[in-house]
């Protein structure tokens, strides 16, 4: 049982189980957000002004619905891109690698751009459409859960364009694709534990303006 | 030059290169956005550059691993370049002593990599506690000012945790592969990151005492630390790169164990300390993001305005829709949901060496091994679920102090499952009173004072007196030295002459023991007197009239005499060994597959496969067997036999 000359298959197993033990301490990570959710906001959340896009009354829930749809779709793109690869097809494993990387980057542009709405402002710099990082108790947890979040699918993200460009390369094949594997696993976990926030953050509990506060 | 290219100087050349460049991207930051360069108007000093003082602090310790060259690897990987993984110096041709200095995948190289760097993280925490105790000497002393001493004692808090933890990697990483068989840990690049991190970590928390310092103790409460001197944005940071070194380190132990035992090595047939590590892993694994979490809401909320712990809302904004609302309970919650735990992480291994060392001495039988390994694992688990006994006074609610008691006090079930085995297994045994013998016994008794103090903090209605007093500063140290320094010392005494091939002088090892344990327990038995005469923790000084001043006096000498005695350790063990005589391959006639080969160990642990064929302690019966090697390429080596 000498550690160098351990096969693929031997250290994949070990790789796999590392992953999952890495996620079970994520999960406390996450855990621990939605504790201080709950613990902080109990049954309510904050209820924000529509967005006026022309004539238009937006609802402030309508991004993150979007946002949310389109997570989901790169999990299914996600799978269709390993299932590829360990058919051997190659361009079909690019295509996806590269349409989940796009569907990440939307919805991080979603979270930055549109919902926590960084801009620049009589020439500050300020974050939020909505609401800031600085309202209370409200502003500090959407931004510690959503920002903890974006950070994981930005890191998913970048893992995804190296290994779109390492796929390119000729690396990987149906037999040792742990590369894809851990890649894949890392972005559906990082979609679950969106599932578990979005109703945490917009749907769970009694709507509370500003100026009830 | 040579030391040029160790990882240590290179490390720390990347550090200082990434410091100044995330400070002068946050700087650079704000003056093109057009902002003044520091962030809240109207404050001065290290406060002022809060923001890029934190980001600067985060680039030092990636600039450190960057430089130490612990992510060459995976950075090469990441663009398809592959390393082929080879034991021995990085650099072809060096001396062996610079393995030792730069990054190294042997886990041997490694555990006293994390060993060393523990002992010198316990030199300055020692040396901090002793200019404290001289303040505590006597009352009323005008030696150290009253905010300087708070940094002393939240430093030395902190960094003793450190050096705790940096011992138990030591024993976990040197011990396990070889104890189970195996030449290396599963993931062995991930295991030389996990110690490197924990030097700029240390390093962050040793400079924090330096840019103002921190009052908070060694728990960072919000508010106080919301308000703290910028000092305790490097406390929150270096524990936060320590505690990933924990949960990295923990995958390790983990993979390690479950995977790559020999064959023949049921888990019931493992050493008994790698159950203990084992269980370590599962709560290092999981609880110690919940620290990080809580450090990092703070760390947010002093640079970010995220007002999580702000019931009051921030002030330097006025143009807030929502205000306030945050509860600094919910930072005890989250706190101590780690730290807790973290108490069983300091002292489950020791515990362990005493489990693995004794039958070793007595030349008996483990007394129900099973029971024993089972009590670690159930002592990890019930101790994530004890957490707010720490929060009786805090004002959390009254309903959750029944319960919190009960499962405090449920800890004692499995802890005195250990003392039984352990009396057990001495109990008619012919005992030899060598060094890491001694130094078990000593741990057993330190631990009793330890474990007895215990209950009266688990129960609500002593705790309500004892709460913050010198009472739980005494029943803390008591379990920190008998679960974690004592048998840490018997382990250094224990596998000295398997790692070096040499034997530590055995008269000087019993002047260590009988110097330490002593002096401990007048050390112990006097902060637990002062502490029920009205002393309380965190205070610089104490009235006369409360007339403990010959106490504080004697647990002052105490200290004083313990850190001469470890000055005696270090003495014998890293100054005069190296002259000693040879220890030859199994000087304590142990079972354990470790001394069956040489020593010093060759690079691959073991050459030929090791195969487990029978109970790992049954010291004393005839014919028994532990472990068999598959071919007989180590002619040297004896054959693990009977006693």
């Amino acid at each position: 049982m000498s550690a160098i000359a351990d096969s693929y298959q031997d250290l994949t197993r070990r790789n796999r189980m590392g992953m999952w033990l890495f996620f079970l301490s994520e999960a406390f990570l996450f855990g621990g957000l939605l504790v201080a959710r709950f613990f902080l906001w109990g049954n309510t959340r904050p209820s924000m002004e529509p967005t006026m896009i022309g004539p238009l009354a937006v609802s402030y829930q309508i991004i993150p619905l979007l946002i949310t749809v389109v997570l989901l779709l790169s999990s299914f793109s996600m799978n269709r891109a390993e299932t590829a690869i360990a058919h051997d097809d190659r361009p079909t494993f690019l295509r996806f690698t590269l349409l989940t990387a796009l569907l990440g980057t939307l919805f991080l542009l979603g979270v930055l751009v549109f919902e926590w709405g960084w801009r620049m402002e009589e020439g500050n710099f300020v974050l939020g459409r909505h609401i800031s990082p600085t309202d209370g108790v409200y502003g500090a947890v959407i931004y510690g859960m959503t920002g903890m979040h974006a950070l994981h699918v930005l890191s998913g993200v970048i893992m995804l364009l190296l290994l779109w460009n390492l796929g390119r390369k000729g690396h990987f094949s149906a037999r040792e694709h742990w590369g894809v594997e851990a890649t894949a696993i890392y972005w559906h976990y990082v979609d679950l534990v969106w599932v578990f926030f979005y109703p945490a953050i917009y749907l769970i509990g009694v709507g509370v303006h500003a100026a009830a506060h | 030059m040579r030391i040029l290219r160790l990882g240590l100087v290179q490390g720390l050349f990347g550090g200082l290169v990434g410091w100044v460049m995330g400070f002068s991207l946050v700087v650079a930051m704000r003056l093109l956005l057009g902002l003044p360069a520091a962030w809240k108007t109207g404050v001065s000093g290290p406060a002022a550059y809060e923001p890029a003082m934190v980001v600067a602090a985060i680039f030092f310790a990636i600039g450190f691993m960057v430089g130490v060259g612990s992510m060459t690897d995976w950075l090469k990987w990441a663009v398809g370049i592959k390393t082929p993984f080879h034991h021995g110096a990085r650099i072809p041709g060096s001396p062996e002593w610079t393995r030792y200095f730069s990054v190294d995948y042997s886990h041997k190289v490694i555990g006293v990599q994390y060993g060393v760097t523990g002992i010198l993280v316990l030199g300055v925490g020692g040396t901090l506690a002793m200019l404290f105790r001289l303040q505590l000497a006597q009352p009323e002393m005008k030696f150290i000012a009253a905010d300087v001493f708070n940094t002393m004692i939240s430093a030395h808090g902190m960094i003793m945790i450190g050096s705790i933890l940096l011992g138990v990697g030591a024993m976990s990483n040197y011990l396990v592969p070889l104890m189970i068989g195996a030449n290396d840990m599963a993931f062995p690049r991930l295991n030389a990151f996990a110690y490197w991190i924990n030097v700029p970590g240390a390093l962050l928390l040793m400079i924090a005492m330096f840019i103002g310092g921190w009052n908070t103790g060694w728990t960072g409460y919000p508010p106080l630390s919301a308000q703290a001197p910028v000092g305790v944005q490097y406390f929150f940071l270096g524990v936060f790169f320590i505690g990933l070194s924990s949960i990295l380190g923990s995958v390790n132990i983990i993979v390690t164990t479950l995977t790559m035992r020999s064959p023949g090595m049921s888990l019931f047939r493992m050493p008994i300390f790698v159950w203990a590590a084992f269980a370590t892993a599962i709560i290092q694994l999981t609880a110690t993001q919940l620290i990080g979490l809580s450090f990092l809401m703070v760390l947010t909320q002093r640079i970010l305005g995220m007002g999580f712990f702000d019931p009051g809302g921030v002030v330097w904004y006025e143009v807030d829709k929502w205000v306030g609302g945050g509860n600094p309970i919910l930072f005890q919650h989250l706190f101590w949901f780690y730290s807790h735990p973290a108490v069983y992480v300091f002292i489950l291994p020791g515990l362990g060496i005493i489990s693995e060392l004794l039958p070793v001495f007595a030349r008996k039988p483990l007394f129900g091994y099973k029971w024993v390994a089972m009590s670690s694992m159930a002592i990890a688990l019930v101790g994530f679920l004890v957490w707010a006994h720490h929060m009786f006074v805090s004002g959390m609610s009254n309903f959750l102090r029944a319960p919190f008691m009960m499962s405090t006090l449920l800890v004692a079930v499995p802890t005195g499952v250990k003392f039984f085995s352990w009396l057990g297994t001495l109990w008619g045994g012919r005992i030899e009173y060598k060094t890491p013998m001694l130094f078990s016994l000593g741990a057993i008794s330190v631990f009793l004072i330890g474990g007895l103090t215990g209950p009266p903090l688990g129960t609500v209605t002593t705790d309500m007196n004892l709460h913050d007093t010198y009472y739980v500063v005494g029943h803390f140290h008591a379990t920190m030295f008998g679960g974690f320094v004592f048998p840490f010392f018997a382990a250094l005494y224990y596998w000295y002459p398997k790692a070096t091939g040499r034997m530590y002088n055995e008269a000087l090892g019993k002047l260590h023991f009988w110097l330490m344990t002593p002096a401990f327990w007048v050390m112990s038995l006097g902060q637990i007197f002062v502490g029920m005469h009205g002393m309380r923790r965190r205070i610089a000084t104490y009235e006369v009239g409360l007339d403990i001043g010959t106490a504080q006096m004697m647990v002052t000498i105490a200290g004083f005499v313990i850190f001469l005695s470890v000055l005696v350790m270090v003495l014998n063990l890293f100054v005069l060994s190296w002259r000693a005589r040879h220890a030859g391959a199994n000087p304590w006639r142990s079972r354990g597959l470790e001394w069956q080969i040489p020593s010093p160990m060759p690079e691959m642990s073991y050459a030929s496969l090791p195969v487990v064929v029978g109970e790992p302690y049954d010291y004393g019966k005839p014919g028994s067997t532990y472990v068999q090697f598959a071919a007989p390429t180590l002619a040297h080596a004896p054959l693990a036999g009977g006693d």
